[in-house]
């Protein structure tokens, strides 16, 4: 992949993005661009520094070296909140609230002052297959469901790049095959970016076009999702 | 009074310690022969406890026949062991004992000056440091309580804290449960304290008033006093406790500092 093209079309860009805690080096100078629309899978064994990369991705851990451009800005420019609703995670645990899923729905764009209209909430909703579910408790929910209801409630905050956890690690077999179709219209219907970690590489053969695979918190190979899967 | 105890008053309380200690004794048996052993952690407690509180209880005597302004300096000696005790609740918290401190000296501190200025404390030195004392160990325990269930809050928590904090939330939304059950939780005993007062027990001091020849219905209303002054003291404590942690368990960056083995 030509890296010069890439960067220039870059929404996300990182530049030697780095994180060492008490010594042990957890992710180690990742640089990579992601272009707009692009579905992108982060791969590696256990313990390779994937959801550490994607937490630095949201700040949700502050960088020890190098940094991230969103759209060109240093993303230690943007205010945490405004950062973390433009580039949204979804946890590997949908980490529901209490109350009923609009309640869940509401909370991001809450935060900013604003309210989802019922219209917007059923959209949403549909979106993610549960119309008819706004009034419902979460806590009779299963977990597909649960998940599904976490992906609705990121996407309520109209991101510009999703960032997605192991996003079906903790699903049955049925669950995880619905949660994928569901990944892959919603990226495709809304023209998201998406970064995606995952240990399943069949999983990231289905999803992604391109891969990044981490070693010991450092990129060793980054290609076609294809190429770099099965060579 | 029993008829076999003695007279003299020293000789007294070593005679009720020495009883008191013989059923300590009995309970660390009795545990023994379960399989678990008290002995030298019950033997240095009691040692320790009877040593410091009569070598306290010494110092105080003095102390007490002193001018009133030496009532400032014990409740701020007061303060501070408060604090350093209740600090030791709150691990992995940064700036834990100084959090203490203040929160203790807010809570306790501004009740104490704010009541002896309206005459409900006395400010002779025989009243201000007990009632003081009360007030200060009472804004200790649920300065502990209240710091603990925080800690461990947000320790079982994380996932949800940080989910907030991803969807866009301010720290202060992504961790209000958790502060709002560290403060329910931590004024439970002094709720509890005002509630059964009277009906499952009988303060210490009304005791004391009622030997002291007070007026029982004075020492009861004086009792309630002291209870309400304590709960306010608590309550002021815990609010400014946990007000502190929030601001310190976050980075400038709105990352979430107390982690599960960081």
């Amino acid at each position: 992949m030509d890296t010069s093209i890439a960067a220039d079309l870059a929404i996300l860009r990182c530049e030697r993005l780095g994180r060492t805690v008490s010594g042990k080096v957890l992710v180690d100078q990742a640089t990579f661009s992601v272009r707009q629309n692009e579905v992108v899978a982060i791969v590696g064994p256990s313990g390779a520094g994937k959801t550490s990369l994607l937490r630095l991705l949201n700040r949700l851990d502050e960088p020890t070296a190098g940094t991230a451009y969103l759209r060109g800005t240093d993303y230690r420019q943007i205010p945490p909140r405004e950062l973390r609703r433009q580039l949204s995670m979804v946890m590997q645990r949908p980490y529901l609230f209490s109350g009923t899923v609009e309640q869940n729905l509401q909370f991001g764009p809450k935060q900013r002052g604003e309210t989802l209209s019922s219209d917007a909430v059923e959209e949403l909703l549909s979106q993610v297959g549960l119309r008819g579910y706004a009034a419902r408790n979460v806590a009779n929910l299963s977990g597909g469901e649960a998940q599904r209801v976490s992906f609705a409630r990121t996407l309520a905050n109209s991101p510009i790049v999703l960032l997605l956890d192991e996003p079906t690690s903790a699903l049955d077999e049925a669950s995880k095959l619905e949660v994928e179709a569901l990944i892959r219209r919603i990226v495709h219907e809304r023209g998201l970016t998406c970064i995606m970690v995952t240990h399943d590489t069949a999983q990231a053969l289905r999803l992604a076009s391109r891969a990044l695979v981490l070693q010991s918190g450092r990129i060793v190979r980054d290609g076609f999702a294809n190429e770099v899967l099965h060579g | 009074m029993g008829k076999f105890l003695p007279h003299s008053q020293v000789y007294l309380g070593l005679t009720q310690a020495g009883i008191a200690a013989t059923l300590a004794i009995t309970v660390v048996l009795m545990a023994r022969k379960r399989g678990i052993h008290l002995e030298r952690d019950a033997f240095v407690a009691m040692v320790r406890g009877l040593v410091q509180i009569v070598a306290v209880g010494s110092i105080l005597l003095l102390l007490l026949r002193g001018p009133r302004w030496t009532s400032v300096f014990l409740l701020i000696a007061m303060i501070a062991a408060a604090g350093f005790t209740s600090r030791r609740r709150a691990k992995d918290i940064p700036e834990a004992f100084r959090i203490s401190i203040f929160a203790i000296a807010c809570g306790a501190g501004s009740v104490i000056a704010l009541m002896t200025l309206l005459g409900v404390i006395d400010t002779s030195i025989t009243s201000i440091v007990p009632v003081g004392s009360m007030l200060i160990a009472g804004a200790m325990n649920t300065n502990g309580l209240a710091l603990n269930r925080l800690r461990a809050d947000v320790l079982a928590h994380v996932g949800e804290i940080e989910t907030a904090l991803a969807l866009g939330a301010e720290t202060s939304v992504s961790v209000a449960p958790y502060l709002q059950a560290s403060f329910e939780a931590s004024l439970i005993p002094a709720i509890d304290s005002l509630r059964s007062l009277g009906i499952v027990w009988i303060p210490g001091l009304m005791t004391g008033m009622l030997l002291s020849g007070a007026r029982p219905v004075y020492a009861a209303v004086y009792q309630f006093v002291v209870l309400a002054m304590i709960f306010a003291s608590s309550g002021l404590t815990s609010l400014v406790s946990t007000l502190l942690v929030r601001g310190r368990i976050f980075t400038v960056g709105e990352q979430l500092i107390l982690q599960p083995g960081r």
